[in-house]
């Protein structure tokens, strides 16, 4: 199948957009992506858009209510924290299949407010705090306790995650929160859900983020290669059985299907990355991913993030953006954010934080279910 | 006075009121699962999934320690996973235990308890859940 590349990508900078709908966000992300590729909405074939909580979700058409409306085919998907990975994936494929030559994905989305994860079932009674939490801080602090059965990790370990990423995102101006975490602060923020503080979980905030991809042919027709980036590799797995994963969310395996098929997509293996923007909705999932990625052996993650190998300057730095603890996680825009940022340090246009020569990178989301996808997008020549 | 309602599936009340927890072996692939489901979600065979009480005991697998909820909800607590001796693994709470990473292990020995969920739903119905203690 023909190679696929992203031409156009743009996102906001993630807050609180009180009186917005998600089409009106994607709208206005749509169109940076179509400025930056050089087209406008009569030049795209088809559009998929992601949406995870809007509860009619024809996001799509409200999209080109806002652009225009040409007819052409849409499709809205919805998968959790991967549903814009899989919303460009979809995007991806239909260029692939020789169907169309420009298309455009949308992941856009206005968040329910509070806690995710639990909250007042239809029928019976709540098991919230009985049968242990569903909350998100407290599922993601069972998955990082389990690594840290095994290995060892601590406390302050996971917290350094955080310290990390919001030391990055001092660097990038369209993270929501730009401001650097000494450990202590991190350690003594508000405990949510032990280990997570507050200062370990993502924010919470409305955002959209799109992109406008296009075939090989196409970005050659337009002269456009200079600022394409191919889609080297995209994957996309669901939980398998595993003996635990009726009792707890198995974040891992799903993962690791979706990074080893990416590897082999790509033909490359994880010492070829450059950078990587992973799914961090909680400092406990960071540590874990860098096993599931293969960014480190078995039980290696504590020493990754002790050694700083993971900072900007490292040997493999991940989440330079900030990540989903300081940038923010409107669910369904992470997925193609991630991939933002990887484009910008691809163009070599990302300022402060540039990965130097970076060549090669991966984005990962997570979205409990349990789905992943990963990408590697790769620089063009 | 009327028999409890049972938290979940898994959690079998029977007519006198006496609560267990049932959970189901795969005989082609060995599986054992709690939640419901039309085939083994291991292996994919249908028809082979055979109910059987789950042994009382196991050892902590992961927990964390709650102490942001939803409205409602009664916190600190202790929320864990648990390896139970059977093979099964059951998520609950785990109470009797102080609250703090110092009072909790990781494989501690724990026993499963039946109790009053102390809620009741909308029609005023009781419910029996499942809660887990140090062993
Ligand atoms: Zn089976």
């Amino acid at each position: 199948m023909r190679d696929v590349y992203i031409v156009g990508i743009d996102m906001l900078r993630f807050g609180r957009f009180p009186g917005k709908t998600p089409g009106e966000l994607g709208a206005e992300v749509a169109l940076g992506a179509m400025d930056e590729a050089g087209v406008s909405i009569r030049d795209i074939q088809a559009l998929y858009c992601g949406n995870q909580f809007d509860p009619v979700g024809m996001i799509a058409q409200d999209v080109q209510k806002q652009i225009g409306q040409t007819g052409i085919p849409s499709a809205n998907i919805k998968n959790a924290c991967a549903t814009g990975a899989t919303t460009l994936r979809e995007a991806m494929f239909l260029i692939k299949a020789g169907a169309a030559d420009i298309t455009l994905a949308v992941g856009c989305e206005v968040m329910p407010r509070g806690l995710l994860g639990g909250g007042e079932p239809a029928a019976g009674i709540s098991t919230e705090g009985l049968l242990g939490s569903g909350s998100m801080p407290c599922v993601f602090a069972e998955a990082g306790h389990a690594y840290a059965r095994d290995y060892g990790t601590s406390f302050a370990q996971f917290a350094q995650v955080s310290v990390k990423n919001h030391w990055h995102s001092t660097m990038n101006p369209k993270a929501m929160y730009q401001k650097e975490t000494p450990l202590e602060e991190v350690m003594q923020a508000e405990m949510i859900a032990y280990p997570n503080t507050k200062l370990m979980c993502s924010v919470n905030v409305d955002g959209a983020a799109a992109a406008v991809l296009m075939s090989e042919e196409e970005v050659r027709r337009r002269g456009l290669m200079g600022q394409a980036v191919k889609i080297r590799a995209s994957a996309l797995a669901s939980d398998p059985y595993t003996p635990r994963n009726l009792a707890m969310w198995d974040i891992n395996t799903a993962t690791r299907m979706a990074a080893d098929k990416a590897y082999e997509q790509a033909g490359l293996g994880p010492d070829d990355i450059d950078l990587v923007e992973l799914h961090d909705c909680f400092a406990t999932a960071e540590l874990l991913h860098y096993e599931n990625l293969r960014l480190c052996g078995v039980g290696e993650a504590g020493r990754m993030i002790d050694t700083g190998e993971t900072r900007l300057g490292g040997r493999i730095p991940v989440n330079v953006s900030g990540g989903l603890l300081s940038k923010g996680h409107p669910i369904a825009a992470t997925g193609i954010a991630n991939m933002y940022e990887v484009v910008a340090h691809l163009r070599g246009t990302a300022g402060a934080r540039q990965v130097e020569g970076a060549r090669l990178g991966m984005t990962h989301v997570v979205g409990l279910g349990t789905v992943a996808a990963v990408h590697i997008l790769e620089k063009s020549l | 006075m009327a028999i409890p309602k049972s938290v979940a599936p898994w959690l079998v009340v029977d007519a006198e009121g006496r609560a267990h927890v049932e959970a189901r072996r795969c005989s082609v692939c060995a599986a054992i699962l709690t939640a419901p489901s039309l085939a083994c979600p291991s292996c994919g065979a249908r028809g082979t999934l055979q109910p059987f009480m789950v042994t009382p005991t196991g050892r902590l697998h992961s927990y964390s320690i709650v102490h942001r909820s939803f409205p409602g909800v009664t916190v600190p607590f202790i929320s864990v996973v648990v390896d139970m001796d059977d093979g099964t693994v059951l998520k609950g709470n785990l109470r009797g235990v102080a609250p703090t990473p110092d009072a909790i292990c990781f494989d501690m020995p724990v026993r499963l308890v039946f109790d009053d969920a102390g809620r009741q739903d909308r029609e005023g119905n009781r419910y029996v859940s499942y809660f887990f203690e140090a062993a």
